[in-house]
């Protein structure tokens, strides 16, 4: 940026100062996007960071593991004894997430079939807007929906007790992870090369033949990781399963005959993170640096916070890495 | 099949049982995935249906403009309605220009590296979390650490933390779509690398990150667990129709918490108020998703590539 031999003028100088703002200002805004792409990285640290302050003097004064994760017995606002074990959440979430897995996962990957290989161009662009609203739907509405008009649905035709219950929170948390399993599934079932398709045809397959035989195989990853998106997205959930669960302690499994009774109420981790949030008082050390027993209650629903994002990263990572190696594959 | 027989050439061309066999196994399973993808699509219509009649004589403009009245039991919605919206702006306010910046970051500086791919992932990872957590970190940064305090301000952080990863995602797919020749003709006059994308690459992508955007505005409008201990409140007192009525360092009421609390927290709310209420949230957030569907067709229509 050397200045060339001329008379210094006051236009000159101008013009030169003028380059460099405008030089400036883009290093500012270049800077500015550098920082903002990294932002995520930073979003995701300070998530942990911030909800691991939170819990971390429970960590420190009273985790233990089996008393944590083993013990089903919740009660966290016990005057004489009280106990924090997460057994029965950590069941009553798996429970929601099977059931829930159990209505998305076939529906999904043969609407995602369906969409990808079966139908024409027209029902294809219906079908992914109306995936895509059912994708809008808040998930308190979904709530709503499981409290007003499945819970009574569910009493009249199975004539269980309470209509809030795992079945109930299932079916709807199962309606809700059905977008993006579908989407995720579709998007993994396009990328296929087409040579494989082709070669497929040419051999006389039909389009049934070539997708059981050809696409599904080479699509394993996606169609996993679409899944494993689907578990995430239903262990993740809260206020539809707040509404929807009946919200009682309770493990669903037992030794007896159908080994799993989806009909029974449960409580899961998120549920008992937004429930109790309100109620739990924040308290701060006393002189000493220990805490009331008081104050435990409020830690430990940040544990749990803890807990659901450990599980959730997990699930993401699996998923995140399934998905690259088809990318990957695909090139 | 025999085509080195010629005398049983005719059966060449007629199909064979193994033929036939496989064809009516085509014909059923393509009839099977139709039935799935209808199974997932009627109770969808089904419900907001349902919803729809249940809410019926409850959906007036009175509905929209009042206040709550005796104690939740009456009149309308208009704080949570208000709430609502000043949230989902400021929350956009935040999230876009972090998000859009992230995406020019990802599609166009960031260079295929490990750190590239860690950023990736941390996208992904951020789109996972479950809203619950969302609103644990917001109760730990933004209400205690940076002292906002319960407010729209707080809120809305939170909510825009949440909307970020989609909106990255969105604009990273939008800039991408760009076609390659466009930016080196740019180039080649002499632009520097953010002037084309000021001038370039952002015009011919804005439609592409609006629709991400709209969707967002529906999915933080929907959220209640991030705002329900970072803002929500359960009741304000409100002037009817007044359209500012709150501070950013207050709390507010929201359309989604206040639909889970009169649901299940206050006895004896006329039903068809508890489905006007669903229906008055599910209207918001569907008119904008078709904002975006009907953004995205005529963007693809008007394509210039």
């Amino acid at each position: 940026m050397a200045i060339p031999q001329k008379k210094i003028t006051a236009a000159n100088i101008f013009q030169w100062l003028w380059k460099w703002i405008r030089q400036l200002c883009e290093w500012f805004i270049v800077g500015l996007i550098y920082l903002c792409g990294v932002s995520s990285i930073i979003f995701v640290f300070s998530i942990f960071y911030f909800v691991f302050r939170e819990g971390a003097p429970f960590l420190r004064d009273c985790f233990d593991f089996k008393n944590f994760f083993l013990s089903p017995e919740w009660y966290p606002t016990s005057i004489s004894n009280k106990r924090y074990g997460i057994l029965a959440l950590l069941a009553g979430t798996g429970s929601v997430t099977i059931v829930a897995m159990l209505v998305a996962v076939p529906f999904s990957l043969g609407t995602a079939i369906f969409i990808a290989e079966f139908c024409k161009k027209k029902t294809k662009e219906a079908m992914k807007i109306v995936v895509e609203i059912l994708a809008a739907i808040p998930s308190v509405v979904w709530g709503f929906i499981g409290l007003m008009v499945t819970n009574p649905l569910i009493v009249k035709l199975t004539g269980a007790p309470i209509g809030l219950n795992a079945l109930n929170a299932g079916i709807i948390v199962g309606l809700m992870s059905v977008p993006i399993i579908v989407s995720i599934a579709e998007d993994s079932i396009r990328a296929v090369p087409d040579g494989y398709i082709e070669a497929a045809e040419a051999l006389g397959a039909t389009r049934w033949q070539t997708v059981y035989r050809v696409i599904l195989p080479a699509a394993k990853n996606g169609l996993l990781a679409a899944v494993l998106l689907g578990v995430g997205r239903a262990v993740g959930e809260t206020m539809a399963v707040l509404m929807a669960t009946g919200h009682s302690v309770n493990i669903p499994f037992n030794g007896e005959f159908p080994y799993f009774h989806a009909l029974e109420s449960v409580r899961t981790l998120t549920a008992t993170i937004v429930a109790e949030m309100g109620e739990a008082p924040r308290l701060d050390a006393g002189m000493n640096g220990s805490f009331p027993a008081e104050a435990r209650h409020y830690q430990v629903l940040f544990v749990i916070g803890i807990v659901l994002f450990v599980i959730t990263f997990v699930i993401n990572t699996i998923a995140d890495l399934a998905v690259k190696g088809i990318r990957q594959k695909k090139v | 099949m025999n085509n080195h027989q010629p005398e049983i050439s005719s059966a060449l061309f007629t199909a064979t049982v193994f033929t036939r066999k496989k064809q009516r196994m085509q014909r059923i399973v393509g009839i099977v995935f139709g039935i799935m993808a209808v199974a997932i699509l009627i109770p969808l219509f089904v419900l907001v249906t349902y919803l729809i009649i249940r809410a019926w004589p409850s959906l007036t403009w009175d509905f929209l403009t009042d206040v709550p009245k005796n104690g939740m039991r009456g009149g309308g919605i208009w704080p949570a309605l208000v709430g609502t919206i000043y949230t989902v702006t400021f929350s956009l306010l935040i999230a876009v220009p972090i998000g859009v910046m992230a995406g020019i970051y990802l599609n166009e500086y960031a260079k295929d590296s490990w750190f590239t791919r860690i950023v990736n992932m941390a996208v992904v990872n951020l789109a996972g979390v479950p809203s619950i957590v969302h609103a644990l970190f917001g109760v730990g940064a933004f209400v205690l650490f940076a002292g906002m305090g319960k407010s729209i301000i707080s809120a809305s952080f939170t909510l825009a933390i949440m909307t970020l990863p989609v909106i990255i995602v969105s604009t990273t797919e939008a800039l991408a779509s760009v076609p390659r020749p466009f930016r080196t003709a740019c180039w080649n006059v002499g632009a520097s690398k953010w002037q084309t994308i000021r001038t370039i690459v952002l015009p011919n992508s804005i439609s592409g990150i609006l629709t991400g955007v709209i969707l967002q505005v529906c999915r933080a409008a929907g959220e209640t667990a991030p705002i329900m201990f970072t803002g929500a409140v359960f009741f304000k007192y409100v002037q009817r129709g007044d359209f500012f009525p709150y501070h950013l360092n207050e709390q507010c009421m929201a359309l989604s918490y206040h639909l889970h609390t009169i649901s299940t927290q206050v006895p004896g709310v006329p039903e068809p108020m508890l489905y006007a209420t669903a229906v008055v949230l599910l209207g918001f957030v569907l008119i904008f998703n078709s904002f975006a569907i009907v953004l995205r067709v005529y963007m693809r229509n008007r394509k210039k590539w």
